[in-house]
């Protein structure tokens, strides 16, 4: 009995810690820490989420997610008023948002459809070959997206007359968006359509001899999971200020990747834990080192990680918890 | 329910199915032969997991020659395949709740467990978790949940102990009281006999003959000769 309270204390706390950590932190750091570190943290877990949402569940493992993420960015950027170059403007904040999601659900679903027939290496290069292709695209057209430059000052909404440029503002809005869509996924996965997605991942034969589509059960994920990257996406675009083609780029795209793997592939709360050791390390690698040898860095803690667990952090978790468990029935 | 007229299947120069046809109406039609005559081609032939060369399917009626499997799962057809069965990042409760039809169906979650009690025990068990005989009963529920017209189900008594054979022949001796046909794939003489009234030996791609379940468990000739076993049951 008092192991199962114990249990629920802890698993309040950490559930209670992100919305406490600005408050935690020493007030001279506060505001660099909750800008910098945990809302891009954020930012980036939820694209994460969306690869970790394919690859838990569906065992899709899909390159595509960071350029879907910034299909939804775009069209923000695109159509929202006060973005500079003004492409078509017009619209506010309430309207351009739920734009992009819809933009980046209709790519998720593309992306899906295209790829719905292949499987391990040839999804990896298919959505790969999908997400440089928008990216060249991006890059080289002006009328549209202004090309290299990209555009600037998406500076985001006034929520309830808290300005979105406020580090804490921006943060609990990310984290409700965070814990929205994490909570989102965790139901869908107990709902006959998550589980048709996890019986695919066992044997896709079997679940088409009862009688379900799988072809249109993967599109469908694909385009859940293009939904949550918009959503992160657009948080991102609005963090930067603005968007260019270099966020949807070969970097960033396997970035996503190394947060996930980091994270671990095994659970949807892997994106966030990888998302915030990346960030840290980021971060901090010019004090650390160099910040030129960030790759390397970073590197090295990919590979320390996947080498020690190769389900990532998750893994580790787990690891400790059987030790630990262990030990307890030895004693 | 079930019409199967000339099917024949091939793999590059294999002819693994040499023009089968079966009649599938109330009662449960059993058919057994040797390893390799060709049984489970067959299931996943008429369940549209392979593709016949020639040869039509028919439901009711209703051809099903060509569609896709889940097409073909929802013209009412269920298939318990052979060998592992089970999904393993599903538990048990999981796997009844994937193809539950509701409450108004005639097979609902609350008639499984109390058919199969010893699921209700292993609700929240993985697909993996369970024993041969807990995988093959999980099979069984899940293509009854899907309420079909008919059932086909390839050697369900594989690895089993006796006592739950025993009770397996008991679970499909009741399936026609539901209006449920029954196409039983069996290398177990005595399930095959105990079930089903009429059984159809399979040789080498084709229905070598068909005969009542009463002459084909006396007669160890015709048993020696197509399934090279001396008596019926188990081996």
């Amino acid at each position: 009995m008092a192991e199962r309270a114990a249990r629920w204390l802890i698993v309040a706390a950490l559930l209670a810690l992100p919305w406490l950590l600005p408050m935690i932190l020493p007030p001279h750091q506060a505001q660099f820490w909750t800008a910098n570190v945990f809302g891009r943290a954020i930012v980036f877990g939820i694209i994460a989420l969306s690869l970790t949402f394919l690859a838990t569940y569906g065992g899709f493992i899909s390159l595509a997610q960071m350029m879907i993420a910034g299909t939804a960015g775009y069209t923000v950027a695109i159509f929202v008023d006060g973005a500079v170059p003004a492409i078509v403007g017009g619209l506010s904040y309430a309207a351009a948002v739920p734009l992009g999601l819809a933009a980046a659900t209709l790519m998720g679903l593309l992306v899906g459809a295209i790829a719905v027939r292949t499987r391990d290496i040839y999804l990896l290069m298919i959505t790969l070959a999908l997400a440089m292709g928008v990216f060249r695209f991006v890059e080289t057209n002006i009328a549209w997206f202004n090309g290299y430059e990209g555009i600037r000052n998406v500076v985001g909404p006034r929520l309830f007359g808290y300005d979105f440029r406020n580090a804490y503002v921006f943060y609990y809005a990310a984290l409700a968006v965070a814990g929205l869509l994490y909570g989102g996924v965790l139901y869908l996965v107990r709902t006959p359509f998550g589980l048709v997605l996890q019986g695919i991942r066992d044997n896709a034969r079997r679940v088409a001899a009862l009688g379900y589509s799988v072809a249109l059960h993967r599109i469908l994920a694909f385009g859940v999971a293009g939904f949550i990257a918009g959503a992160g996406g657009v948080l991102a675009t609005i963090y930067n200020i603005g968007i260019s083609p270099g966020s949807i780029g070969l970097g960033a795209t396997v970035n996503i990747l190394i947060m996930s793997v980091i994270g671990g592939l095994g659970h949807p709360i892997g994106a966030f834990i990888g998302a915030l050791i990346f960030v840290v390390f980021d971060t901090f690698a010019a004090d650390l080192y160099d910040r030129d040898r960030f790759n390397t860095l970073i590197g090295l803690v990919f590979l320390a990680i996947v080498l020690v667990s190769p389900d990532g952090m998750v893994g580790v978790g787990a690891r400790l918890r059987r030790l630990l468990g262990v030990r307890h029935a030895a004693a | 329910m079930l019409d199967v007229r000339d099917l024949h299947v091939r793999f590059g120069e294999a002819h693994i199915l040499q023009g089968v046809s079966i009649a599938l109406g109330g009662a449960p039609l059993a058919i057994v032969g040797r390893n390799g005559m060709g049984k489970t081609t067959l299931c996943q032939a008429i369940m549209g997991m392979i593709r016949p060369s020639e040869g039509e399917v028919t439901l009711d009626g209703r051809p099903l020659t060509g569609l896709p499997p889940y097409r073909i799962a929802r013209q009412g057809l269920a298939i318990v395949p052979q060998g592992r069965r089970t999904f393993a990042s599903l538990s048990v409760h999981e796997h009844l709740k994937l193809v539950s039809q509701g409450r108004g169906a005639r097979w609902t979650i609350e008639r499984v467990y109390e058919t199969f009690p010893r699921l209700a025990e292993r609700r929240r068990n993985g697909g993996t978790e369970l024993s041969g005989g807990e995988q093959q009963m999980l099979a069984i529920a899940r293509a009854l949940l899907m309420n079909p017209k008919v059932v086909i189900m390839d050697e369900p008594s594989e690895g089993l102990a006796p006592v739950i054979v025993d009770q397996l022949i008991a679970v499909l001796r009741a399936l026609p009281k539901d209006g449920m046909g029954l196409l039983l794939v069996e290398q177990n003489l005595r399930v095959a006999t105990e079930v089903a009234p009429e059984i159809a030996i399979m040789v080498t791609g084709r229905i070598a003959t068909s005969l009542p379940a009463a002459t084909l468990a006396e007669d160890i000739e015709i048993q020696r000769r197509y399934l090279g076993v001396a008596a019926g049951g188990h081996h």
